[in-house]
């Protein structure tokens, strides 16, 4: 069964910390497909004010329910907040290519690396259950300590943890980048897996490259149609440019053009 | 009460016959294919292709879309694989759709790229319609063939003499007289004209200071544009004679009647599709709907029926 467009009944939708929310619908159809680092495109308004959809990655998807993290910072996600257990969000997905977590990568005996900045952390929750066998271990960054989150998910997991904030008041002082590099002259590891911010993403495929670590980046862009129709939301890699919508949003870092 | 039979929502477009009058405009629905998983494609009035160029071409630096107010501005650039992939990979699947299919196509150098794009359709059974789109803002030209009269009539002349094929006209809202150029596709043989691309826009992130999309400029759409589609679709209907496809912010029933009533003989969903995957569907119920309240039996009664004394 395809992606689809459904009418989905809200579950909860409640503040979680900062500018965090976590959202909760109900949708067998994209709860029995999703795979780690897919997308769903939510309509927030049903005028033309906020016109476009927004693309948030899947958190967490059971039985038939959908879980989104997602982080406020406009319009849109504004609204999003305001909406209520009950009501209905028209939703697409779930779209775009997700991790390849596939291969085992077991029998090479090294750690399966997952790197998170910010609200980067929400789709590699859905991939750690994924990876759960292989206790992954996790690297969260963030600027404060309020905006580290979904540590108990993980925990729960059995993934093993490093955090790092920008004033060092929760675990490493400084960029989560340079508490890989030092994660890697301790740790053998067999790939990484990361989400977060554009420059965030640029050093980790840096180090990775330097590693000679395959690396799987989500990737974040402005989106229209979602589906690979309007050719918008476009990203640099060695053979021309692709969608982040439907080729993404993860591309192995080896592939992107800087 | 007498029975009322089923609004007949047939519409001919030159020589092109349409089941209903709703299509979805270029650039705004890919090559049909990428919405299969989301709309029953075969109920479509006809598709326009994404514009098509003699060689691939890569579009412009990222990023390519941003929202606006009602609207979006995108600078994609006409990325496209090129005639000759869009013949093996495209063409197949839109062909087995069974709605006419309408190619978009452009010149990249020079005009006479569109004698070639011509020549090479032409001969494809698959091809339905072709349309000329001489009205792209982001190409980075300094004028648009259709931002000029004489331009505008040669190149139409030129292609009309290659196709027995339904020729349309794609046109730009950033010229001062929108009938002018009109009435130069119509006299250089163009069988009916799309009207509006988007409007020129730009948009600035005010605190990087920097232009929000890759190419600086772009072109707007969406609800926003609504307004000027209707004036200009009007404007061009009082002065020609060929039909007029309406398109620029229809993003509903009512937003298509708008076109109607100015004086399209059909419409084209564009933004939308990305809002709502389903719209040119619900629009074409909708119209059915509002031609039986309204008793008319076919569309004539509807394009162009603006009233405009006070009532």
């Amino acid at each position: 069964m395809p992606a689809a467009q459904i009418k989905a009944k809200i579950i909860s939708n409640l503040k979680l910390s900062n500018n965090y929310w976590h959202l909760e619908f109900e949708s067998g159809l994209i709860a029995k497909q999703a795979k780690p680092g897919q997308f769903v495109q939510i309509r927030v308004a049903d005028g033309a004010t906020p016109l476009l959809r927004r693309p948030l990655s899947i958190h967490a998807a059971g039985a038939l329910k959908v879980k989104i993290i997602y982080e406020v910072v406009g319009e849109g996600t504004g609204i999003l907040s305001t909406k209520k257990p009950g009501e209905f969000l028209d939703i697409l997905g779930p779209l775009g290519n997700g991790f390849d977590c596939a291969r085992p990568v077991e029998s090479r005996g090294g750690k399966n690396i997952l790197v998170a900045g910010g609200i980067g952390v929400a789709p590699l929750v859905f991939l750690a259950e994924k990876l759960k066998l292989s206790k992954p271990l996790v690297l969260i960054g963030a600027q404060t300590k309020k905006q580290i989150i979904c540590l108990p998910e993980f925990k729960a997991l059995g993934c093993g943890l490093k955090l790092a904030t920008d004033d060092g008041a929760l675990g490493f002082k400084g960029r989560v980048t340079d508490l890989l590099k030092i994660v890697l002259e301790q740790t053998k590891p067999a790939r990484i897996f990361s989400c977060g911010p554009y420059l965030m993403l640029k050093a980790v495929a840096q180090i990775a490259g330097e590693n000679r670590i395959n690396a799987q980046l989500s990737l974040e862009e402005h989106m229209a149609c979602g589906i690979g129709a309007c050719l918008g939301c476009v990203v640099e890699t060695k053979s021309g440019y692709k969608t982040v919508c439907k080729d993404g949003p993860v591309f192995f870092s080896e592939e992107l053009v800087w | 009460m007498v029975k009322q039979t089923q609004p007949n929502l047939n519409v001919k477009i030159g020589n092109l016959n349409l089941k209903n009058p709703v299509m979805v405009a270029s650039g705004t629905f890919g090559y049909a294919r990428e919405f299969e998983n989301f709309i029953d494609l075969k109920k479509l009035g006809a598709m326009v292709t994404k514009t098509i160029t003699l060689k691939a071409r890569q579009g412009n630096p990222a990023p390519r879309t941003c929202e606006t107010p009602a609207g979006m501005l995108n600078s994609i650039g006409l990325e496209n694989p090129g005639i000759d992939e869009f013949i093996q990979e495209k063409l197949p699947f839109l062909q087995k759709l069974g709605i006419p299919v309408i190619v978009s196509i452009a010149a990249e150098e020079t005009p006479q790229e569109f004698a070639i794009l011509v020549k090479r359709l032409d001969q494809l059974p698959a091809v339905s319609a072709i349309e000329l789109n001489i009205s792209c803002p982001n190409l980075q030209k300094n004028k648009l063939i259709s931002q000029d009269v004489k331009d505008t009539f040669e190149l139409v002349s030129a292609v009309r003499k290659l196709t027995a094929k339904c020729l349309i006209t794609k046109l730009s809202p950033n010229v001062t007289s929108i009938t002018q150029i009109a009435l130069a596709a119509q006299s250089a043989g163009t069988d009916a004209l799309a009207l509006i691309n988007t409007l020129g826009g730009m948009s600035i992130d005010v605190h990087k200071r920097t232009p929000k999309l890759g190419a600086w400029v772009g072109g707007l759409s969406g609800p926003a544009i609504r307004p000027v589609a209707v004036k200009m679709v009007w404007e061009a209907y009082n002065k020609i004679k060929i039909p007029i496809i309406g398109m620029g912010g229809i993003i509903d029933t009512e937003s298509a009647l708008e076109l109607f009533i100015a004086g399209a003989a059909a419409v084209s969903v564009g933004t939308a599709n990305f809002v709502n995957p389903q719209v040119s569907l619900e629009i074409i119920a909708g119209l059915k709907q509002y031609m039986l309240k309204n008793n008319m039996q076919n569309l004539s009664q509807l394009t162009g029926r603006l009233r405009v004394c006070r009532s």
